[in-house]
């Protein structure tokens, strides 16, 4: 008996520190990014989150990282309104409608789509996905939208909108097969009982299954927010890479950047002692702070919408 | 039974340890009688092709030094070098002051020459497009917006330029080619010099960022009516079209090896700093060959002075090996440039290196070159 009771202390403090240990990794992530950064927050102060300028010609240094904050929410709005849809629509089906035999190869493709590495999407983007946003999406909406501020500008194929359409198709695995898990989890004698009293399939799923599954279905989209805010070798190559105030996007087909692709491009060449490596440092604590944000707010909202739908979700 | 198998058990495993013990102890007894050198070196990415080749040229000459070269970016490797963490280091552009300070007495070692070609695509087209220097700003600038503006028409009297936009291309990522091309405008245009200024990353007016050459060639393939900037060996290798510009004896000169090497040359002959000297203000922007393409830079490596300064990695034998293989590099190893589109140095910057190289020490000691 007390072997055992010791042992399990062992098992219970080794789990523990494995525990810890996450928090740490992002303390100390926190603490690099911030003190890499402090000679920018003092010299800036909060120009740094305020300020649309970025010059790192020595000499000339002034650096403020709204656009690329701007260029992140925006590509990553665009992600969400495209991709959460149609990987709704796709979790549905499977859950809901698909045959045994289409069930199967269809969730095996979309997870697929998981396993390619961000910079093939990338290189397709660049070399195909681009002509064709230019030429069936931009064009239309150019010639009768064009009066619209959202459509102003000449269509070029490597701007927002591009790098939105693009990350919508990579969140597009992660949300589709979270949301297939909370769809399926959705105990059948709620439909059962909803089909009893005469709803048609429609509303069975829009009112009972999606209801019922309402937190897990936007944590599925919390993940795939995630996914599109730290993306960075695809968006990189489509989204134009403008610098500056020209930066901030106004219009979908504007050349933009992102807080990640502003550090790929770059943090390799900064040279160690001047301002513009601390700049970058800067932007990867925005981006840190940016995610623990999405994260409080994910999980306020979540616990709210329980609180609303009380005791429908375990 | 049992017993008769782990006893089995027990002397294979004896038997695999004894004997990888007497491997090691054998190996390790061979390779001690050449011993094996490493050195370590990292930084730019854009001389890498022709480094790598050299490497491993070396290789079959010294086959106890080893070399290992990262390309992680010129910052990076000062990085690594002010931390003396590498023997030698990689960069596109000279130390700055500051960088310096970090890394007292580093010698420059120009390496291989780097030239920056202006390509565009325009329908029907070919390579050729007459442009100078105050042309080029004012297009990346956005002054000049139409193919047919008179500044670019006046240049080219029997060519048809079409009436269209410019769409401008650059560089997304921080990068010696840019370092270059910038400091060239800033050079030959003074609009472009108080506004932009030169840097490895600049605040472009407007156009379209496109990370590394393979980025922006993409863009300007992909795209009709776009200008941008790609180095050399990329342009030569995908046979990129690409702009004759004027260069100072008011010759349009198109981009090659030789007119990249005749611009070193021409602008060696007015005079370059010792390897210990100050090179952070040092181009050979605008030569004054008459056949000198005017876009051109050196690529350097960067290695102190004094070995002493890196502390117990480094040894007599290794510090031997980095002075060997240096000498090596600006010699022989020159001749592995042309093929990989690398324009070797001409013989008024060997003698500058040679002396650089020389002037290495060890302990206070000059080290033997062969």
């Amino acid at each position: 008996m007390h072997r055992r009771f010791s042992g399990d202390n062992i098992f219970k403090t080794a789990a523990m520190i494995l525990a810890a240990s996450a928090a740490f990794i992002l303390l100390i992530t926190g603490y690099t990014l911030f003190t890499g950064a402090l000679p920018v927050f003092q010299r800036f102060g909060s120009y740094f989150f305020t300020g649309t300028q970025w010059n790192p010609v020595a000499g000339r240094e002034i650096f403020g990282v709204l656009p690329y904050l701007l260029g992140t929410l925006v590509t990553s709005g665009i992600a969400l309104l495209i991709g959460v849809p149609i990987s709704l629509g796709i979790a549905i089906f499977l859950v809901e409608m698909a045959p045994k035999t289409l069930k199967v190869p269809i969730s095996y493709l979309v997870e697929l789509l998981a396993a390619v590495p961000s910079v093939i999407y990338g290189l397709w983007g660049l070399f195909v996905l681009r002509f064709w946003v230019v030429d069936y999406i931009e064009k239309p909406l150019s010639a009768y939208l064009g009066w619209l501020p959202l459509f102003s500008g000449t269509p070029f194929g490597l701007d927002v909108l591009t790098a939105g359409i693009i990350l919508a198709i990579m969140i597009i695995p992660t949300v589709s097969s979270v949301s297939r898990e909370v769809i399926q989890a959705v105990p059948n004698s709620i439909r059962e009982a909803a089909y009893s009293i005469g709803a048609t399939k429609w509303e069975v799923i829009r009112r009972w299954v999606l209801s019922y599954g309402r937190s897990g279905l936007f944590g599925a989209v919390i993940l795939g927010l995630g996914r599109a805010v730290g993306e960075t070798m695809a968006v990189t190559m489509v989204i134009g890479n403008a610098i500056g105030p020209s930066a901030v996007p106004t219009s979908l087909f504007q050349p933009s950047q992102t807080m990640s692709s502003l550090i790929a491009n770059g943090f390799l060449e900064a040279t160690p002692a001047s301002l513009e490596f601390p700049a970058y440092m800067g932007v990867g604590f925005t981006l840190l702070l940016l995610g623990l944000v999405i994260n409080v707010i994910a999980h306020v909202m979540v616990t709210r919408v329980l609180k609303i739908k009380g005791g429908a979700v375990e | 039974m049992k017993t008769i198998s782990k006893i089995v058990l027990a002397i294979v495993a004896i038997a695999i340890i004894v004997g990888g013990l007497a491997g090691y102890v054998y190996l390790s007894q061979t390779s001690s009688e050449e011993e094996t050198v490493l050195l370590g070196g990292s930084g730019a990415t854009f001389p890498y092709p022709l480094l790598d080749a050299m490497i491993t040229q070396y290789r079959t000459i010294k086959p106890n030094v080893r070399v290992d070269y990262q390309p992680i970016g010129s910052g990076g490797g000062i990085s690594a070098l002010q931390t003396k963490s590498v023997d030698f280091a990689g960069s596109d552009a000279p130390l700055t002051a500051a960088d310096k300070e970090l890394a007292p007495n580093t010698l420059h070692i120009p390496e291989t020459i780097g030239a920056v070609t202006v390509t565009y695509n325009i329908p029907d087209i070919s390579t050729g497009l007459h442009l100078t220097g105050q042309v080029i700003a004012d297009i990346f600038q956005g002054t000049i917006t139409k193919w047919n503006d008179p500044a670019i028409q006046d240049l080219n009297q029997d060519v048809v330029l079409p009436d269209k936009d410019i769409f401008v291309a650059h560089r997304s990522d921080g990068s010696g080619t840019t370092f270059i091309f910038t400091g060239y405008l800033s050079k030959v245009s003074t609009d472009w010099e108080q506004e932009v200024g030169q840097g490895k990353t600049v605040a472009w007016p407007g156009g379209i960022g496109g990370n590394g050459n393979a980025g922006v060639a993409g863009i300007i393939q992909g795209t009709e009516y776009t200008i941008g900037y790609v180095e050399l060996a990329y342009a030569l290798e995908n046979d990129m079209t690409v702009a004759a510009i004027r260069n100072p004896a008011g010759n349009y000169v198109a981009p090659s090896l030789d007119s990249t090497t005749e611009a070193v040359s021409s602008k060696a002959s007015e005079g370059l700093p010792a390897g210990d000297g100050d090179w952070s203000n040092v181009d050979v922007l605008n030569a004054p060959g008459e056949q000198a393409y005017p876009i051109v830079s050196f690529t350097y490596l960067l290695v102190y002075k004094e070995l002493n300064v890196l502390g117990s990695g480094m040894t007599q034998p290794k510090a031997t090996a980095l002075v060997q293989f240096l000498w090596w590099v600006v010699h022989d190893g020159q001749q592995l440039g042309p093929d990989l589109e690398y324009a070797p140095l001409p013989s008024s910057v060997v003698q500058i290196d040679e002396a650089s190289i020389h002037s290495i020490t060890f302990n206070g000691q000059q080290l033997p070159t062969s």
